[in-house]
């Protein structure tokens, strides 16, 4: 990889401008068309099994359906909210399938996609829009870190992670997620700034889905985003992120270099949120219909699965077997959200320090000597 | 094993030894290595310790923190130095939302055993910024510990401690007071991190300080004794948690107490320690809690410095307000 030397290539900044228009984009890596066909790319290639290639489908299907499942579930009022990713499963799962067991990941709030080629239990990313924690998940054992809400705040605990992974010699990186509009925070500025100073092993994967809740993106930058990577000194590059073996290329190829010494690249994956932001938001209010009908021609399954019948790789049994087993994930996950328990009351005394302060102690003894005070107890 | 140490050749001290002991200890700062940090606390560290150890980051305070976070995750110690006090806002969001909050969201799983170092507090003709009290901000965020050392034993066993710790601690260096000497033994065993000191014994008023106000404190004692007044001067320490027992039972003996601190008065650590003696000591209270602190307006340029910050003779007054009431 190199960085790009292309000129720069000024969005339109005029408010009212159609957007998001998907503009010429002579640097965009694709691999798969939108018709799902096989594509070259004179930089980028992926070697994949036909079994891989089922795998990736089987991804990718059943995140959209534990999607649906915690949509519906906030909707019946089991979640206090939920953040949708559909539109972007090609962009998680590429990125998440690209990363070696080492690596380690650094969400946002709406990377479920990762999480599942994590490891990561579904149930343990809905309890938090439940309510019942911050995140049910062991980010050291699972190599996922936590959800992180302050928009960009992880990007440089992902920054200081890889200056960790070098002090130690490790062959591994980070991979930090963000959103286009965290481009626009200066912690993220710093990130990258401090990325290319120590040469750190670290991949900045933005997610490129137009909106930043209601503001798109030409409030955000001037540029197209992977350009900005070149201001800080190193590779940046632009996937068609509804690809999901594009963006598992340009992820890989990123990760590579970041293993082999060649420090940090940014990745815009270019992709649209086809839902809301979170349940708590109305798109109707910031963007047309019309928009959304575009990209759902887009679609990032729709293309793998055209692919897949078209080469012979899947068959009608194999996508029977998926949709089946999409189902069986569907209510596992509504079970397991209706059936989980609330925390007990003192568990928010408990983790606040590795060192109990004797103050928080005596504040917790209270807390339950009051709780103790009502006739019969309360209930937990 | 005795030597003569300012505070700023003791934090030196305690810092070169904590890096001696945990290979995983890491200074982060601007201008810490090749320069040994504007005050020269870390003077000659990165020359003996390397710049993976000793790093002069960029000039990025929220990036210092930040970072910080990822190499504790990753098991490094990392002792990040804020130059000034007024430069930690940059920093702040990192410090409140992540640093004091990921133990609690990871429900462990995750430790922070960060060190945020700041000279704070003002008398050092500066410039806006440079003379800042921040330390309630803090103290206000669970999750994390505050301590403030007043002295060259409590700096170089203090760092130490704070290093070793598993919580993130804001460490907070009177910058005024950096040049004071002391004897300090570095070979005795330390008391504990977060506790409260009795530095002179009395028996008419408690007077409660820490950092840079605890020599003021101890001046309006001796002034106040030589009226024949006897005050009792607590060097707190530790201002999150608070160790108040201590402060209590003098409370009980003297039935007064005066709390003084340069950041401003309102919502400042004066205001909780009141409530809490009020609360626990009311039957022996003779005067309510008085406090003694910044007036509640910026800090003001360097001219007017010596009018806004508590000295001895404005605690003085509060004595006598408290003895008259």
């Amino acid at each position: 990889m190199s960085v790009s030397s292309v000129a720069t290539e000024v969005v339109d900044p005029v408010p009212g401008a159609e957007a998001p228009h998907l503009p010429h984009q002579p640097d965009l890596v694709q691999l798969l068309t939108p018709e799902g066909e096989r594509v070259e790319h004179p930089e980028y290639s992926v070697d994949v099994s036909p079994e891989e290639l089922r795998d990736l489908y089987r991804d990718l299907a059943l995140v959209r359906r534990w999607d649906v499942e915690a949509t519906a579930l906030q909707r019946q009022g089991e979640l206090g909210i939920w953040a949708s990713l559909l539109g972007q499963e090609a962009a998680q799962i590429g990125a998440g399938r690209a990363m070696a067991p080492d690596d380690m990941a650094f969400p946002t709030y709406r990377e479920h996609g990762v999480a599942w080629t994590r490891g990561v239990d579904p149930l343990h990313v809905i309890s938090l829009f439940r309510g019942v924690d911050n995140g049910g998940w062991d980010p050291v054992a699972t190599h996922f870190n936590l959800y992180t809400v302050v928009i960009g705040a992880q990007t440089l605990h992902a920054t200081g992670y890889a200056m960790g992974l070098q002090r130690d010699g490790a062959e591994s990186a980070a991979l930090a997620f963000l959103g286009d509009g965290a481009t626009s925070q200066g912690e993220v500025n710093e990130a990258m700034i401090w990325a290319a100073s120590f040469s750190a092993p670290v991949v900045f994967f933005c997610q490129n889905n137009q909106y930043a809740i209601s503001v798109p993106l030409e409030r955000q930058s001037r540029v197209p985003l992977y350009q900005r990577a070149a201001g800080f000194g190193f590779p940046g590059v632009r996937v068609d992120g509804n690809d999901v073996l594009a963006v598992l290329a340009v992820t890989r190829a990123a990760l590579a270099a970041a293993h082999d010494g060649q420090g940090p690249t940014f990745i815009e994956a270019f992709t649209y949120r086809m839902g809301a932001h979170t349940t708590s938001d109305d798109p109707t209010r910031y963007r047309l219909a019309s928009e959304l009908e575009e990209w759902k021609l887009r679609d990032p399954i729709a293309r793998l699965k055209a692919y897949l019948s078209r080469s012979g790789i899947a068959d009608h049994d194999f996508f029977d077997a998926v949709e089946a087993e999409a189902d069986e994930l569907a209510v596992r996950i509504r079970r397991g959200t209706v059936e989980m328990p609330d925390p007990p009351g003192t568990a928010m005394f408990d983790s606040v320090y590795a060192e109990q302060t004797p103050h928080l102690a005596r504040q917790r003894a209270e807390f339950e000597a009051y709780q103790a005070s009502f006739e019969g107890g309360v209930e937990r | 094993m005795t030597q003569t140490l300012t505070i700023g050749k003791a934090l030196n001290l305690g810092l070169r030894r904590a890096m001696e002991d945990d290979p995983k200890v890491v200074l982060m700062g601007e201008d810490i290595g090749r320069l040994g940090g504007v005050f020269r606390v870390t003077d000659g560290l990165q020359k003996d310790f390397g710049d993976d150890r000793v790093v002069d980051t960029p000039l990025a305070e929220a990036g210092i923190l930040g970072t910080a976070v990822g190499l504790a995750m990753r098991g490094y110690r990392p002792v990040c130095e804020i130059q000034f006090d007024g430069f930690v806002f940059p920093a702040y969001n990192q410090i409140v939302t992540q640093v004091a909050k990921i133990h609690a969201r990871s429900r462990g799983k995750l430790a922070m055993p960060i060190v945020i170092r700041i000279p704070f507090g003002g008398g050092i003709g500066a410039v806006e910024h440079h003379s800042e009290s921040p330390e309630a901000y803090f103290a206000h965020t669970p999750g994390l510990k505050v301590v403030a050392v007043s002295n060259p034993v409590d700096a170089y066993w203090g760092i130490q401690q704070a290093i070793a710790h598993p919580d993130p601690i804001v460490f907070l260096e009177p910058k005024r007071r950096y040049w004071e000497k002391a004897e300090v033994d570095t070979g005795a065993p330390p008391g504990p991190l977060f506790a409260s000191r009795v530095v002179r014994g009395g028996d008419d008023v408690t007077l409660l300080a820490y950092g840079p106000m605890v020599k003021t404190a101890l001046q309006a004692a001796q002034a106040a004794a030589d009226e024949g007044r006897s005050i009792e001067v607590v060097d707190l320490r530790s201002l999150s948690p608070l160790d108040l027992d201590p402060v209590f039972e003098s409370v009980r003996r003297t039935g007064r107490c005066v709390v003084v601190h340069e950041a401003q008065v309102t919502l400042g650590l004066g205001a909780e320690i009141a409530a809490r003696v009020s609360e626990t000591c009311f039957h022996s209270l003779e005067a309510p809690v008085l406090r003694v602190g910044g007036y509640d307006t910026p800090y003001p340029p360097s001219k007017l410095e010596e009018e806004y910050l508590p000295d001895l003779d404005r605690v003085l007054d509060a004595v006598d307000r408290a003895m008259g009431f």
